[in-house]
């Protein structure tokens, strides 16, 4: 595994988060976020279960509200505002640990139905994109099966393939490999190391930190709803500045 | 090797497939497991098998072999245990158009021919066009077909609907609640599970209102009670008023089967179609409802049937369906024989066991053709 080299130092942030709290209810899930992405970076989100991790990148896409603070994702601020939503989501691709497949489309319906439908893109060249993506993840002959007659890894790669047709600017992953056979990670993990090399923006919650070490460019670390550190993955993993983040690296890294 | 570890395995040789064993694959395989298991089973099927075919020949025996097929009421009176076919036979335009001019029933007959041609046309699966056949026949066949049965356009004669009756009574108020239940059920659905509380509200207080009263209930208000708050003078067609308490009313329980298959559905489709940017109405109809509708389709069809028999109710303010006008005929002195009433009630049974049934069975192989192979 090769890392793909590092992005421009002076490229403009393409996520903005500023000072942002959110609640479920009385619960205080994110406390005081302040995080600022570039163009080009690729950062692994990490921490123990109810951290926060989760819902830090739903409210990139807004799937989760926040009430308090600022997110601007691509110079467009996420508010009430529908059409403001609706352009941010167009240019963020998401990828769900459940996959979140449309079982009653095709492979190929998955694909090209937001470039139909939301970008109005044409049918023939909506589908000649898919394809290409689908190429890209390995499974260009399953294209005109079900997603439940797939296996997960590959139905995980058709998820990427899928957020990859609407020509997102960021990709945000959300446990991709947390429930799949152990066998199916590494499919899906080569996949996710291919599209870094393209230099796209990616946030990435996830376990595998064989992963972090070789394919982010920062490493942050969550607890409690509050980011406790990011660093470089060197440093992150050798060399961790607090109790927390080292607890949390010697209950993962046992085994 | 002589140092042999005792829970060291290899296995060395693969170990070949066989079919299994002839007792209990095929026919034989299958009386066994499923008639003949044990001394007791095996009792049973004979005890159930002999009472059955005793029950099928009393009923084939009435209904056919010594059954009256012509000849009019002397030959039903001649021989009262058998089925008097004579009578449907006889009354059979009737039960069918029920008081429509005799002149004018060609066009009863015309909306017949274009509604089972066009259920059949968009029903098959390689039939060309079938899309639009099938729009054709959800909106504007309703409209054109009151326009021919109503007239008063095309320069047809006007036809009051309270000369309409029989079987084509039955139809019309069947075919309106069903076409006019489901667009309205997946709105109220839709409306029951919105995030904005006025439309919520509204909704639930529609549903549970119809829901919450008797079709009887609702039939006899729209003929009675709704006239009373109409200035003197505004009438209101009674068919029509019956039409749309039957429509609101099955719409109400429609939605609530459509909230099932809503309810159904995982959330992450709901949050793979936001995150993809599509909005509220084509994640709706691209996503969720075809899954929501699909996941219901017994349900949905299970409505349909509901109210296709339901619509008999309409008796009670005075319209004569298939089973009104049968009711009617067996009233008539002339035909005071025993078999009439059976045999009148065995064809009602029978008419709407055929629709019933069709509908059931359509519905199976519906289930099956959407059937794409992923688990739920």
């Amino acid at each position: 595994m090769n890392a793909p080299p590092n992005p421009a130092p002076h490229s403009k942030p393409v996520i903005q988060i500023h000072r942002m709290n959110k609640w479920y209810g009385q619960f205080h899930v994110l406390k005081e976020i302040d995080l600022e992405v570039t163009a080009g970076e690729r950062i692994v989100i990490c921490g123990p279960s109810g951290s926060g991790k989760s819902t830090l990148i739903r409210c990139i896409n807004r799937l989760e509200e926040h009430q308090e603070g600022q997110i601007v994702v691509d110079g467009i601020e996420l508010t009430n505002d529908l059409k403001q939503i609706e352009q941010v989501r167009r240019e963020v691709g998401m990828v769900f640990q459940h996959f979140n497949l449309f079982p009653h489309l095709t492979v190929l319906e998955n694909c090209t139905l937001a470039p139909i439908w939301v970008r109005k893109q044409p049918k023939a060249d909506a589908e000649a994109t898919a394809m290409k993506y689908l190429e890209r993840v390995k499974i260009p002959d399953q294209a005109n099966k079900y997603p439940g007659q797939l296996s997960g890894g590959q139905q995980q790669r058709v998820a990427i393939a899928r957020s990859l047709c609407m020509n997102p600017r960021i990709m945000l992953f959300d446990e991709p490999t947390s429930a799949l056979d152990p066998e199916m990670i590494k499919e899906v993990l080569d996949v996710m190391i291919e599209l870094a090399g393209t230099g796209m923006t990616m946030l990435v919650v996830t376990h595998e930190m064989g992963f972090a070490r070789t394919v982010a460019n920062r490493v942050i670390f969550m607890d409690g709803g509050e980011i406790i550190e990011q660093n470089e993955p060197e440093e992150f993993f050798n060399n961790p500045k607090s109790d927390r983040t080292k607890l949390f690296l010697s209950q993962i890294l046992q085994h | 090797m002589t140092t042999q570890n005792p829970i060291a395995f290899v296995r060395t040789e693969h170990t070949p497939d066989r079919p299994p064993p002839p007792s209990t694959v095929g026919v034989v395989g299958w009386l066994r497991s499923n008639l003949f298991s044990t001394p007791f089973n095996s009792l049973l099927t004979v005890v159930m098998g002999l009472l059955g075919a005793w029950v099928i020949w009393g009923a084939l025996d009435w209904l056919i072999f010594g059954a009256v097929w012509s000849g009019g009421n002397e030959a039903c009176r001649a021989n009262p245990d058998g089925a008097c076919w004579t009578f449907v036979q006889i009354r059979f335009d009737q039960f069918v158009y029920g008081f429509y001019e005799k002149s004018e029933r060609w066009r009863v007959d015309l909306v017949l021919a274009i509604l089972f041609g066009g259920v059949f046309w968009s029903g098959w699966e390689n039939s060309p066009g079938r899309r639009y056949v099938g729009m054709f026949m959800l909106v504007p066949f309703p409209l054109l077909a009151w326009g021919i049965l109503y007239g008063g356009v095309f320069g047809l004669a006007v036809v009051e609907t309270s000369q309409w009756g029989g079987f084509i009574l039955t139809l019309v108020v069947a075919l309106i609640g069903i076409i006019a239940s489901l667009p309205l059920g997946i709105l109220l659905a839709l409306g029951r599970r919105s995030n904005m509380p006025i439309i919520r509200s509204v909704c639930v207080v529609f549903i549970e209102f119809w829901r919450g009263v008797p079709l009887i209930t609702v039939l006899f208000m729209a003929a009675y009670v709704l006239p009373l708050f109409f200035p003197t003078g505004v009438s209101f067609d009674q068919l029509l008023r019956a039409l749309i308490g039957v429509a609101l009313f099955s719409a109400a329980y429609m939605a609530e089967v459509i909230r099932g298959g809503l309810q159904s559905l995982n959330k992450g489709q709901y949050e793979a179609a936001d995150a993809l940017g599509l909005n509220y109405w084509k994640s709706m109809r691209l996503i969720i409802l075809p899954q929501a509708l699909k996941a219901v389709i017994p349900g949905i069809v299970n409505t349909f049937i509901g109210l296709f028999k339901d619509t008999t109710l309409v008796l009670i303010i005075g319209l004569l369906d298939l089973l009104g006008m049968v009711n009617a005929a067996i009233a008539d002195p002339n035909w005071s024989i025993r078999s009439v009433p059976t045999t009148g009630y065995a064809f009602v049974a029978l008419t709407f066991f055929i629709f019933c049934y069709g509908m059931s069975r359509y519905s199976r192989y519906i289930e099956q053709k959407l059937h794409t192979g992923h688990k739920r």
